[in-house]
């Protein structure tokens, strides 16, 4: 009889590259639950929408790429990029937003650069990024959280919202963002920007409505349930702790210097924490491992670089939040950070 | 990378040593590692490599037909790394002939194929009780003649390793067994540990070494307390408990392990003053020199679920797998895999006709369910946790876009020839890309491109070679034309002068003896043009042999 031949090892760990991003899928759960409380439905929406436009981009481009598509498929990477865009912009976004925003994700930015594991920037944030300089309007138009908004939609109000751009009734995401004195209510560190901006002390915007207990109403607990959630990866072994460990020491000891110095000026490092996407940032996006360094004093550096450029982007930038352009240009200093983070291979340092 | 989840007792480590990377497959190493080894009824026939270690086999001393005790010597040992071979029974010859081997490509090679009579009748042995009256050369030289060779890994001559003098440091004793199922080290040192230690000062003799470490992996604890009291009070050599991690076995781990110290690349451990053997080794190296046997059998773990008994077996050398796989209850499946060695680095075999040699540590039958095999190959997603499991510090994810681009040189700046092939990172990729097996085929072609350039230089230098010759014929050709014509344009000079004095003479004797000297001076001229006419020929000849 004959038997089978097969390479060494013969033997396999349990982890796969799709179970590993099935997990990353679980493990934003929490996160996207808590969003989904203070922010509505929208949430599940954009999901929905970027998922399916995200696999049929993916397998249009395998079979154009003459790749078999179920294989392909398989890995789930297509279905993490797709989540990952789809709760990073504004619940009520109109349906073309996200349309587009994964169409570029999935097609130019990973397809055109060689497809899975070839793309030089993070799928997601290149698609946010394109977004938001495309269409600033309604990438900023975040409704306040339902805990002190005036307007709570419902589900059929959230769909037709997306798909129109207006709710039943006619009111349109601009209206609906307005608080009870009729003042539009911005985001946490948009209220904190203007606010500077305009001469208020950090004091004097802290005491808005947006802003409770640790930082931002809504925001604070979203960011916290996505560190649950990337606390869950890093138990699972799914991402190591140098990168988001590395981003929000990055981000907050600056932070809290300047705190220190300017308390009226600059947010604190809890502030800057527990505001925008800096866990989901930190968690879920940085640590995507296609586009991010892969020696562990490599990731630290990666992740150290990300936060401080977080930190200067919403301290002296011009956007409220820098998550996205922050690993966008992370993501192009990875090669020479690979470069110089090379362990010394066994037997070629220098002799005691 | 979770613990395994079998009942290993763990016994604390005590070594403060680390090296980078490494794995913790389950370790499956039950139920073998529990039972006593046991041995087997003998198989119908032997097969005996002539060419089984590194080294080219020496001359046949014995033919087909011809009866031969137990131990008696097969073969001349060969040239330089050349090891004899002995008969593991007695019986009879029965053939020599190509038959398949135990190697990854299943080529046949020539083999001596013994039938065993069932007497197990030695034949002469040469004991020496006690070694401390041989010299060393003298013990070395029997330690080449008992045929033995590394039984841990590669296989390399024992006595050639240890007549590479330099003052050691540490003499090493392997007992780690790192690989997953293997567990014959841990069944010898279990029942063997007082044979193995009097190898260990045999070795301590020989490389006059006053500190042993003897190196065991903390999942062994009957082996770890029978070594301990093997050792008892002395103060020579010291136990070395090391954590179970893969591959904590190989060489260079285990240096950087126990001493915190690497080889540098390219070098030996003799180099840094380290001399490692395996524990099988020295029991080999004690049956050898204090009972005069030569290496005729060796400790099999022969374990996988396609087996009805998982246990360590005194397999001669030169039984056939077959015969293992039987007497243990071999029921195959569809599409099984039979791998000789562990399932970290071992090889799987196209036929089990093949028989055991002298580093087969383990056959290993597994079902599919207990090691699937690999799913299909997804892209890199460069997650780095190969980086992070490789114990040499490599890139492996660079490699292997490197190995896939052909980037040879790129792949030898990043040190490629410093894998040891552990098989850490492929066991840990995500994305199920074989890498070991990208770097074994680009190694290869690595070493192919070298070999071709260094044909290609020979080549060139041969061509240049042929040119200068002909340069310098060719001017020796030229140098003899210029001596011809001299000579030529002398003799005719001489002529010319004995011309005139013939005419004095004429003048003053008469003309005889003028007639008689221009004949001579004419047959002179002659010759000498005949003379040039050979040469030339001879000359325009070697240019076209040329």
């Amino acid at each position: 009889m004959s038997f089978k031949i097969a390479s060494s090892p013969h033997g396999h760990s349990q982890h796969s590259t799709s179970s590993m991003m099935r997990w990353v899928c679980y493990a934003l759960v929490p996160g996207v639950l808590i969003q989904s409380y203070f922010f509505g439905f929208g949430v599940w929406f954009q999901i929905i929408l970027a998922v399916t436009t995200a696999l049929i981009a993916e397998s249009a481009c395998i079979i154009a790429r003459d790749r078999p598509a179920m294989s392909a498929l398989r890995d789930n990477t297509a279905l993490v990029t797709a989540i990952l865009l789809a709760i990073s912009i504004p619940p009520l976004a109109p349906w073309w937003i996200i349309v587009i925003g994964t169409l570029f994700a999935i097609v130019v930015v990973k397809h055109v650069y060689g497809g899975m594991g070839q793309n030089l920037f993070n799928p997601a944030m290149a698609g946010y990024v394109l977004l938001l300089v495309s269409f600033p309007v309604q990438m900023t138009n975040w409704l306040p959280p339902s805990t002190i908004g005036e307007h709570s939609l419902t589900l059929w109000q959230t769909l037709h919202t997306i798909l129109f751009e207006y709710t039943p009734a006619g009111y349109s995401v601009e209206q609906l963002r307005a608080g009870i004195d009729g003042v539009t209510m911005a985001t946490p560190l948009d209220a904190i920007k203007t606010g500077l901006t305009q001469g208020f002390t950090l004091t004097e915007v802290y005491a808005k409505p947006q802003f409770s207990f640790l930082a931002g109403a809504g925001w604070q607990w979203v960011n916290l349930g996505f560190l649950i959630g990337g606390l869950l990866l890093i138990q699972q072994r799914i991402i190591s702790w140098h990168i988001p460990v590395g981003l929000i020491a990055g981000l907050c000891v600056p932070a809290f210097f300047a705190y220190l110095f300017a308390p009226d000026l600059m947010a604190g490092p809890v502030v800057h924490a527990l505001s925008g996407a800096t866990m989901l940032g930190a968690f879920f996006i940085a640590t995507d491992p296609v586009s991010a360094a892969t020696s562990n004093r490599g990731r630290v550096i990666f992740g150290v670089l990300i936060g401080l450029l977080v930190f200067i982007i919403r301290s002296w930038g011009g956007y409220p939040d820098g998550v996205a352009f922050a690993v966008l240009l992370a993501n192009m200093c990875v090669p020479i950070i690979d470069r110089y983070t090379r362990p010394t291979v066994y037997g070629h340092g220098e002799r005691k | 990378m979770s613990r395994p989840d079998n009942n290993t007792i763990y016994v604390s480590s005590n070594v403060s040593g680390h090296f980078p990377g490494g794995i913790h497959p389950p370790e499956r190493k039950a139920p073998a590692c529990n039972k006593p080894i046991r041995s087997l009824p003998l198989p119908n026939e032997l097969i005996l490599p002539v060419r089984q270690h590194i080294g080219p086999s020496g001359n046949m001393l014995v033919e087909p037909g011809q009866t031969v005790d137990k131990g008696q010597q097969l073969t001349e040992a060969g040239l330089s790394l050349g090891l004899p071979l002995h008969a593991p029974t007695s019986g009879v010859i029965h053939a020599i002939e190509e038959r398949p081997t135990a190697h990854a490509s299943g080529l046949p090679e020539l083999a001596i194929v013994i039938r065993p009579d069932g007497k197990d009748r030695w034949g002469n042995k040469h004991a020496i009780p006690d070694y401390r009256e041989v010299e060393v050369s003298r013990l070395l030289e029997l330690i080449q003649q008992a045929g033995i060779a590394g039984l841990g890994g590669a296989g390399f001559p024992t006595a050639q390793k240890l007549a590479q003098q330099k003052p050691l440091r540490h003499l090493i004793i392997n007992g780690v067994e790192c690989e997953p199922y293997i567990a014959a080290d841990d069944g010898l040192m279990q029942e063997y540990a007082e044979d193995i230690i009097a190898g260990v000062k045999i070795l301590q003799y020989i490389t006059h070494c006053d500190s042993v470490l003897f190196a065991i992996e903390n999942n062994k604890p009957k082996a770890i307390e029978a070594i301990r009291t093997a050792i008892g009070d002395d103060s020579q050599i010291a136990l070395k408990v090391v954590p179970t991690k893969y591959p904590s076995g190989g060489e260079k781990q285990l240096i950087e392990l126990l001493t915190g110290e690497q080889v540098p690349s390219g070098k030996l451990p003799m180099d840094i003053g380290f001399l490692m053997q395996n524990v099988g080794t020295a029991y080999a190296i004690k049956r050898a020199i204090i009972h005069g046997e030569p290496l005729l059998e060796r400790v099999v773990t022969v374990t996988g679920d396609a087996l009805k008994e998982k246990r360590n077996l005194w397999a001669l050398l030169g039984t056939p797998i077959e015969h293992l796989l039987k007497e243990s209850g071999f029921t195959p499946e569809n599409k099984q895999r039979v791998i000789m060695g562990g399932p970290m680095m071992g090889f799987t075999l196209p036929s089990i006709d093949v028989p055991v040699i002298k580093t087969t540590n383990c056959v290993l039958a597994p079902t599919e369910a207990e090691l699937p095999a690999p799913g299909s190959e997804l892209a890199c997603i460069r997650c780095g946790a190969c980086a992070d499991a490789c114990p040499a510090s490599l890139q492996p994810q660079q490699l292997q876009l490197l190995a896939k681009a052909k980037d040879y040189d790129a792949l030898d700046e990043q040190n490629l020839f410093d894998c040891i092939e552990c098989g850490a990172c492929a066991y840990v990729c995500p994305s199920e890309i074989p890498l070991v097996h990208y770097y074994r085929k680009a190694k290869a072609e690595i070493r192919n491109i070298a070999r071709e350039k260094a044909k290609a230089e020979h080549a060139r230098q041969r061509f240049e070679a042929r040119q200068e010759r002909l340069e310098r014929e060719k001017q020796e050709r030229l140098e003899r034309h210029r001596k011809a014509a001299e000579a030529r344009k002398k003799a005719q000079a001489e002529k010319a002068e004995t011309a005139t004095t013939d005419n004095k003479e004429k003048t003053e004797s008469g003309g005889k003896s003028a007639a008689v000297a221009a004949a001579i001076a004419r047959a002179k001229a002659k010759k000498a043009a005949q003379a040039q006419k050979a040469d030339e020929e001879n000359n325009s000849a070697k240019g076209n042999e040329s």
